[in-house]
């Protein structure tokens, strides 16, 4: 098979971070190159320099065909022939297939005007190429997920691609359309197209792949034909680290008391995307930090979303013995709630807002008598807050927007723990945000459990939470698959129960 | 940490802090409208004197002092990312409902409940059309619109009612205290309760969280739907109150009273510095806004230039105050 694409020595620094450290990769036609590795291993850096989205820093070398080359910008990158298709689809829902298949390149007639007739003509012949049976002329928002990836790889396939990556593709599919994909990789590179398939699913991995390469912590520690590799191996090459320097000796606060029982917790109206969440049931104790781990799409974030309401559920939850109904956030916060949202800025801040208006939405009524607030009564709580926590902020009257990615967490994570929740739900709690701002949020999490608090932190970074949790929660694909005791929680054992 | 030395600067040089805070009020949307209100007011005093008189000023404020109440409910929806297109009809209807009131023999504190009942039913409508519906406020208030409009004609018949009122009623539109008029009194007392509602109390935080980010808002625990049927209530109300002012001056209810008025008091909130996009905004810019366009207005008459000219005054006016706003804080990096 011949040598397509080549990168030496690739690195890429954001600041604060070290993404990617002189990674190398040989992609070749007609070949199709698993690349394996954990959550924030530096896959999608590596997968957006291909792609000339990201510029890799002086020092290393990317090479097609033999020659070295600078992938300047996406439209650059499809002319080199490189194709990718994201897990987020980028099809446009309200236009025909042909239409999004020559988005952008539409085929023109002699009056200027787009020629139907030879783009429905075109985009038959690409999806006949593939043996795709859909009519060039459906609306792309009635095809089921599977079937929009297939325009995508029409699309892909149009461009003349040489290369395609392909980021988690079966993440969101059903069992059959996940096989019609794998039959289709294996297609394409029969074809003499060469394939990059990010994935985490160990049967495809080992099912699809020519070439495994497993990044980890911005570097490749393996890269090796899939027949030299075995599951376990892939595994430990996956996660292997030396856990105790990157965090502090634990502390456990967990009682045995049950603080919150949740029983046959599932989605009341399941949508195509995303994960089906049914049947999940367990208990949260009080002192304790319950861990969630769970794949891209495994569901974690949308059984959170159930306890605090944001998301309609069938199921019970009831805390101190007592069912309570939770049908909005402000019920959930009724009952003590509190939720530490994954996505700071969409979720977790009013940008617009001060560091003190953002502080007080959550417990504004504390301050208030007779619905007026009082202001210097706020200003002072936040003033504590700011410093106990150490936000770095030159007042409490800067806006959040200016603040750091770590300082806006700790706000979030103050607005929260100022109102004194029994229950406090933490979603990624440590994403983006460098490794000191890192182990000073961990901290804050035992200390609060010592009060009496009890946490759930949703993560996917494994080595946080073995670190932090008492118990942990493994789901996969919307049921619990394993629940681990804090000795038993090992990396080898959480990963086989989140891949199985 | 830094905060500590911001402290004991601040506390020991009283003067430089006085400076520093003139200097900050450059940022403050409301000073600027402010002060181009003063430059266009000197200017036009250039070429008449009779612009300063007590007698003209007073007129002027009289004359925008209904755009800027309405503006002051207008604000508030445009703040949670609304909009309330339905004021004009509101404020039409309420006017309508009184007068139809007064002329079925009703006495006066029956005839204004009567109004503002009519504004208090077209906010619940637009309320809950947006939020249990789930409708776009657009759609939501222009269909409100329409219907208050269609009503109208239809219960007039195109002819204005003139009925007979008691002489008290008409203090409200005709009336002075001292030398100021009272719908300008009402308008400055609307605006001093509700900015301290929007800066001072739980309510107005709630406000501008649910505009700046409504999401984030829900999730802190805001009821982000009962906030925003409560400003489009406080919006229709308030212009029926416009309304009722209204009919007290001319003692007679047009058909095509308010008509096409929702786009002075939108223009006026924008002026004001109000973000159609939400989070941003404030009562007192929406009412110095349609001070603004209200003393070009009288520029307009009082340099004879023709009056037909105004409104595409009043449309360079808008284009250029908020033209300005977004490039000054394109400038300091979004964050104006």
């Amino acid at each position: 098979m011949t040598l397509f694409l080549e990168m030496h020595g690739i690195s890429k620094t954001f600041p604060g971070v070290k993404a990617l450290n002189r990674v190398d990769l040989h992609l070749r036609l007609g070949e199709v190159h698993v690349l394996a590795g954990e959550n924030g291993a530096g896959k999608s850096t590596l997968m957006k320099i291909m792609t000339g989205v990201y510029r890799a820093d002086p020092g290393g070398a990317i090479r097609i065909d033999g020659q070295d080359t600078v992938i300047k910008d996406p439209v650059h990158a499809r002319a080199l022939g490189i194709s990718i298709i994201y897990q987020e689809l980028a099809v446009v829902n309200n236009m025909t297939v042909a239409e999004n298949i020559y988005l952008a390149r539409e085929p023109l007639g002699r009056t200027g005007l787009i020629d139907r007739r030879k783009m429905n003509a075109d985009a038959r012949a690409v999806l006949a190429e593939l043996d795709i049976s859909i009519a060039p002329d459906t609306r792309v928002g009635n095809l089921s997920i599977g079937q929009k990836q297939m325009v995508e790889i029409a699309r892909a396939i149009s461009y003349r691609s040489k290369l395609i990556i392909m980021d988690e593709p079966t993440a969101s599919l059903s069992h059959h359309e996940a096989t019609t994909l794998t039959r289709m990789v294996r297609k394409l590179a029969a074809q003499n197209i060469g394939i990059v398939y990010i994935s985490h699913r160990m049967d495809e991995i080992f099912e699809i792949a020519d070439r495994i390469t497993v990044l980890r912590d911005g570097e490749t520690v393996d890269s090796r034909p899939a027949a030299d590799m075995t599951r376990e191996l892939l595994v430990r090459k996956m996660v292997d680290r030396e856990l105790s320097q990157l965090f502090g000796a634990h502390l456990s606060h967990a009682t045995h008391q049950v603080l919150m029982s949740v029983r046959g917790l599932g989605l009341k109206r399941p949508t195509a995307q995303g994960a089906r969440v049914s049947d999940v049931s367990f208990d949260l104790h009080r002192g304790e930090i319950l861990g969630f781990f769970g794949l891209v799409g495994a569901g974690r974030t949308e059984v959170m979303e159930m306890i605090f309401g944001s998301r309609s559920h069938v199921g019970t939850i009831a805390i101190d013995g007592k069912e309570v109904r939770i049908e909005s956030p402000s019920d959930a916060i009724g009952h003590g709630i509190g939720f530490v949202t994954e996505d700071r800025k969409e979720q977790g801040l009013v940008l617009g807002m001060s560091v003190r208006e953002n502080f007080s939405l959550t417990h504004l009524a504390e301050y208030c008598r007779l619905d007026v607030v009082n202001r210097r009564r706020e200003t002072e709580a936040c003033h504590g807050f700011v410093r106990s926590l150490g936000i770095k902020t030159p007042s409490t009257e800067q806006k959040v927007l200016n603040l750091s990615g770590g300082n806006q967490q700790k706000v979030v994570i103050a607005k929260w723990v100022a109102r004194r929740p029994r229950i406090l739900i933490v979603d990624e709690p440590t994403r983006g945000i460098d490794i000191g701002a890192k182990a000073e949020v961990h901290a804050l999490l035992n200390r609060l459990t010592s009060e009496g608090m009890s946490i759930i932190v949703v993560s996917s970074d494994l080595p946080e939470i073995l670190a932090i949790s008492d118990r942990v929660i493994v789901l996969k694909e919307g049921r619990i698959s394993g629940i681990l005791g804090r000795d038993d929680a090992t990396q080898e054992q959480v990963m086989l129960a989140a891949t199985g | 940490m830094s905060m500590s030395g911001q402290k004991s600067a601040t506390a020991e040089q009283t003067p430089q802090r006085l400076w520093h805070g003139l200097a900050q009020l450059r940022h403050v949307r409301e000073v600027n409208v402010l002060l181009a209100m003063l430059i266009v007011g000197a200017l036009i005093s250039l070429y008449t004197p009779y612009f300063l008189t007590t007698n003209n000023l007073m007129g002027v404020f009289r004359a925008f002092s209904l755009t800027a109440i309405m503006s002051i409910g207008m604000v508030m929806v445009i703040i949670t990312g609304g909009i309330d297109l339905s004021v004009g009809s509101a404020m039409g209807l309420a006017s309508l409902v009184t007068a139809l009131c007064f002329d079925a023999g009703f006495g006066t504190s029956t005839s204004i409940a009567a109004g503002v009942g009519v504004g208090v039913t077209f906010g619940l409508a637009n309320g809950l059309l947006i939020t249990a519906v789930g409708l776009p406020p657009f759609i939501a208030t222009l269909g409100t619109l329409s219907i208050g409009r269609g009503m109208m004609y239809m219960i007039t018949h195109g002819v204005p009612v003139t009925p007979d009122t008691p002489e008290a009623f008409s203090v409200l539109g005709q009336g002075y205290v001292g030398p100021v008029p009272v719908p300008v009194v009402i308008m400055l007392a609307l605006m001093v309760v509700f900015a301290l509602v929007m800066r001072r109390t739980r309510f107005g935080r709630h406000v501008y969280a649910t505009g700046g980010n409504e999401h984030a808002a829900r999730l802190s625990g805001v009821k982000t739907d009962r906030v925003k049927l409560a400003v489009y209530v406080l919006s229709s109300t308030i212009a029926s109150l416009a309304g009722i002012i209204g009919f007290s001056r001319y003692l007679s209810a047009e058909p095509a009273s308010g008509f096409g008025s929702e786009l002075d008091v939108i223009a006026a909130a924008a002026i004001g510095g109000a973000s159609l996009a939400g989070g941003v905004g404030s009562v007192t810019g929406a009412v110095i806004g349609a001070a603004l366009v209200g003393v070009i207005a009288n520029g307009v008459v009082l340099l004879n230039i023709n009056t037909y000219a105004q409104q595409a005054i009043t449309g360079g006016v808008i284009l250029i105050a908020v033209s300005l706003d977004v490039l000054r804080s394109k400038l300091t990096g979004g964050n104006g």
